[in-house]
């Protein structure tokens, strides 16, 4: 609102100073508007990004931190060592951390963090994350040590996700209001559909941030969403959901675009289990009767990395694997053929709410029906597809973009929605596992991905992209997304 | 009077109950568990049971609606799946916005409609009637939604005398509040008020035509002074009624305009809930509204009665 009396002020007066005077104020706030509105703020008992976009790094932290690249780095541990097993990881703690509440951050706080995530009543969306810790221990204050019942070379990695953070027991009854957490930001005030507004925390460990007060606001009608950019009501739209607009945004002058790329594998899952694809041919005829840049273009207006695999193109160990699954419908056909469907067959393609989903259904379903394929479509809410889709596993086609950052490990698991069962494949997921040498790992990651991408196992579309709007002064945004969040440590306005 | 009064009092509350059991079975029927919901794909079964336990949907759904109806009997709305705050909290925060902005609506859709519908009315077949006449039909025909997104381009890009949406609170004072609520409201009501000017105009020129206008004319009153004694008072029933009929709209109804100027209204928190499954908020709002709409029909049928004696008697 100090906006818009400022803006009032300024025009009623006219005067160039004011003007001048009120964007010199301007510099230490900044108001950034998302989609979603996070249901409540424990990033670690819910698995709604909305809630890591807001807290993660800004209230809570945890050992290991993501960086805008996607690294892994100390967070508030500083160090650590590994024992030559693999099994045993002691962490040495950074000293003089505190709360916002004024407690000290210790060893006591991270295993309380640690065991309540792997509790028996546990409520951590994500506690696969964490299942090989056999116990946490206290050596000393600032020294912990982790005990895992194989080695895991994921551990470290694991470890910075938003749902492993580090809380505290004292506040942790009313956390899902009221977030106390080790951040460079508190926070301040929620307005229930509306705004949260966080304020820097002068008693932070590390480097002050140059924003005192970052508000969030949740704007989720992508028209809305243009009109609240275009007015400038909001300084920053993390996600921009109108991707047709974005053209307008790159010709003005007092805005930004940041295209980036997501860890969200967008994939025409296919339930394996089902018939007719059950049979590797019919699977890879799907998989050459689509054409991956159409429904980019189509789709999400040209935003989008085409994939050929389960993984992200921006990930060292990626392999481009497009060609394995190239465009060609006349092979799709003979393949088809092949396998006894000459004359196509029918099936249902669930289509979840989100315009990736919804726009590049239609086109799919348009390029299955050139090869003979009649895929009924049927939108479903997200609730509705987490019951039948995902865990009634029926369904023949859906489309859906997998957002969790590494997460080629789903292949392993036969009862994962889509029912890829092999045994090779799940070998090699148990070597990478406890495999802790960077390159071998690189080499297996590789592997992997061929593997499923022989097995064709489900259509591979595109890799979905970040589409951010800002204010021409707004530095320092993440343009990627390694993991859901929005690091306003690192957010400043140039002068 | 009084045997009206209570004879209308027994049939809204019979109207409440069945309300509450068919909103109750519906919401209960969707398919969608609001566990799953929370906690997404990665979720293990036992996290799923305790998080199902912790929300109290582990009991039957009997039970569940026999908690629910007497909690609320009592106030008490139960408290949100997600969001963990009570719900009448969240319903209480909601209504600051939503019933000023529907009461905001509906007193520019009234200023609105009467003059034009009087003086359509009093001209009747005359180029101002045909004026006004041509001005309601696009008010009916173009949606408010539409006409929202043209306020915004207008008046917030463009002209930036208001935010493209929002809403600024009404701790900042209550005209910084009604503000920031004014173009929505001016969406809301353009379209109601041109519902509104047709009823009026044509329940007006129904009353003209009367024995009595005449007679008023005949003992002496000019046109003018049988019109405003007369005729408007009597040509109040059927607008009564659409008015009543309009704020319940505007209060349930307001959710698509909610959306466009990011609103923290009613319509958005059922909008929210619905889709993450927020069962308890959904069957509790829905229940307010109906809830709303049922006293909103009531008030309504006493002021008939108010305004036509002859009502009275006759029910």
């Amino acid at each position: 609102m100090t906006l818009y009396s400022v803006r009032t002020c300024a025009s009623a007066l006219a005067l160039g100073a004011t003007l001048l005077a009120s964007q010199a104020l301007a510099k230490s706030d900044i108001t950034i508007a998302m989609q979603l509105e996070p249901p409540h703020l424990d990033p670690t008992s819910a698995a709604a990004q909305a809630i890591d976009s807001v807290v993660y790094t800004n209230i809570f932290e945890g050992l290991t931190r993501f960086m805008g690249d996607g690294s892994v780095v100390p967070g508030l541990a500083e160090g650590w060592e590994i024992s030559d097993d693999g099994t045993v990881y002691t962490f040495t703690l950074r000293d003089g951390v505190t709360f916002h509440d004024g407690s000290t951050m210790d060893a006591e706080d991270v295993k309380f963090s640690l065991d309540r995530a792997t509790a028996e009543d546990s409520a951590n969306a994500q506690k696969a994350l964490f299942a090989g810790i056999e116990s946490v221990e206290v050596v000393d204050p600032l020294t912990v040590k982790i005990t895992l019942s194989e080695p895991n070379g994921n551990f470290l990695f694991n470890l910075a996700w938003g749902d492993a953070v580090i809380v505290a027991p004292e506040s942790i009854d009313d956390i899902k209001t009221n977030p106390v957490g080790t951040g460079a930001y508190t926070f301040g005030d929620w307005v229930q559909g509306d705004s949260i507004t966080l304020n820097r925390n002068p008693n932070y460990w590390g480097e002050q941030p140059a924003l005192e007060t970052a508000t969030f606001k949740f704007i989720s009608d992508p028209t809305a969403a243009f009109s609240a950019m275009m007015a400038e009501d909001v300084d920053v739209f993390d996600n921009f959901p109108a991707p047709e607009n974005l053209p307008q945004f790159e010709a003005d002058p007092r805005f930004q675009v940041l295209v980036g790329s997501t860890e969200g594998e967008t994939i025409l899952s296919t339930n394996n289990k089902q018939a007719p694809f059950d049979d590797i041919r019919v699977r890879q005829a799907l998989a050459h009767a689509i054409d991956r840049q159409a429904i980019i273009d189509g789709a999400m207006f040209g935003y989008g990395t085409p994939i050929g695999t389960h993984f992200a193109p921006h990930n060292p160990a990626y392999v481009d694997l497009t060609e394995n699954s190239a465009y060609d419908p006349e092979k799709a056909k003979a393949m088809l053929a092949e396998a006894g469907f000459a004359d196509g067959f029918e099936t249902t393609l669930h289509l979840p709410p989100p315009s990736y989903a919804r726009r590049g259904g239609e086109i799919i379903a348009a390029q299955l029906a050139e090869v003979g394929i009649k895929a009924e479509i049927i939108n479903v809410e997200w609730a509705q597809w987490l019951e039948s889709v995902f865990k009634g596993k029926e369904f023949g086609l859906t489309i859906v973009s997998h957002t969790e950052p590494m997460d080629i490990g789903i292949y392993a698991r036969p009862e994962y929605y889509f029912q890829y069962d092999s045994t090779d494949f799940q070998a090699l997921m148990d070597t990478l596992n406890s495999t802790t040498d960077p390159d071998e790992r690189t080499r297996l990651m590789g592997e992997a991905q061929r593997l499923i991408a022989d097995d064709y196992v489900n259509g591979y579309l595109f890799q979905l992209a970040k589409l951010g709007v800002a204010k021409a002064g707004v530095q320092g945004l993440w343009e990627n997304a390694p993991t859901a969040a929005i690091d306003l440590s690192a957010i400043s306005w140039s002068e | 009077m009084l045997r009206y009064t209570l004879k209308r009092l027994l049939s809204l509350l019979v109207s409440l109950a069945v309300a509450s059991v068919v909103i109750f079975a519906v919401i209960e029927v969707a398919p969608g568990d609001p566990a799953s919901f929370m906690l997404g794909v990665n979720a293990q079964e036992d996290t799923l049971a305790a998080l199902r336990a912790e929300l109290g949907l582990d009991v039957s759904k009997t039970q569940r609606y026999f908690n629910w109806i007497s909690g609320m009997l009592v106030g008490d709305f139960g408290t949100s799946y997600t969001y963990r705050t009570p719900v009448s909290q969240m319903i209480a925060d909601r209504l600051w916005v939503s019933l000023p902005l529907a009461l905001y609506a509906l007193t520019l859709s009234t200023l609105i409609a009467f003059p034009a519908g009087i003086y359509a009315a009093a001209r009747r077949g005359k180029p101002g009637d045909l004026t006004v006449m041509g001005a309601t039909q696009l008010g009916i025909a173009v949606p408010n939604f539409w006409f929202a997104m043209m306020l915004v381009l207008i008046f917030a890009i463009n002209l930036r005398w208001f935010n493209a949406g929002g809403f600024a609170g009404w701790d900042n004072g209550f005209w910084t509040g009604l503000h920031s609520l004014t173009l929505p409201a001016i969406a809301l009501a353009l379209p109601q008020a041109a519902i509104l000017a047709r009823v009026m105009r044509s329940s007006l020129l129904d009353i003209l035509a009367e024995d009595f206008m005449r007679t008023a004319r005949a003992k002496g009153l000019t046109r003018r002074q049988a019109l405003w004694r007369h005729g408007v008072r009597n040509a109040l029933i059927p607008v009564l009624t659409i008015i009543g009929l309009q704020f319940s709209f505007l209060l349930a109804g307001s959710i698509i305009i909610e959306q466009v100027f990011y609103l923290p209204g009613l319509g958005r928190l059922v909008f929210q809930a619905i889709s993450a499954r927020d069962l308890i908020v959904v069957e509790s709002v829905v229940m307010l509204l109906v809830f709303a709409v049922i006293t909103v029909n009531f008030l309504v049928d006493l002021a008939y009665a108010a305004v036509d004696p002859r009502l009275r008697s006759r029910t």
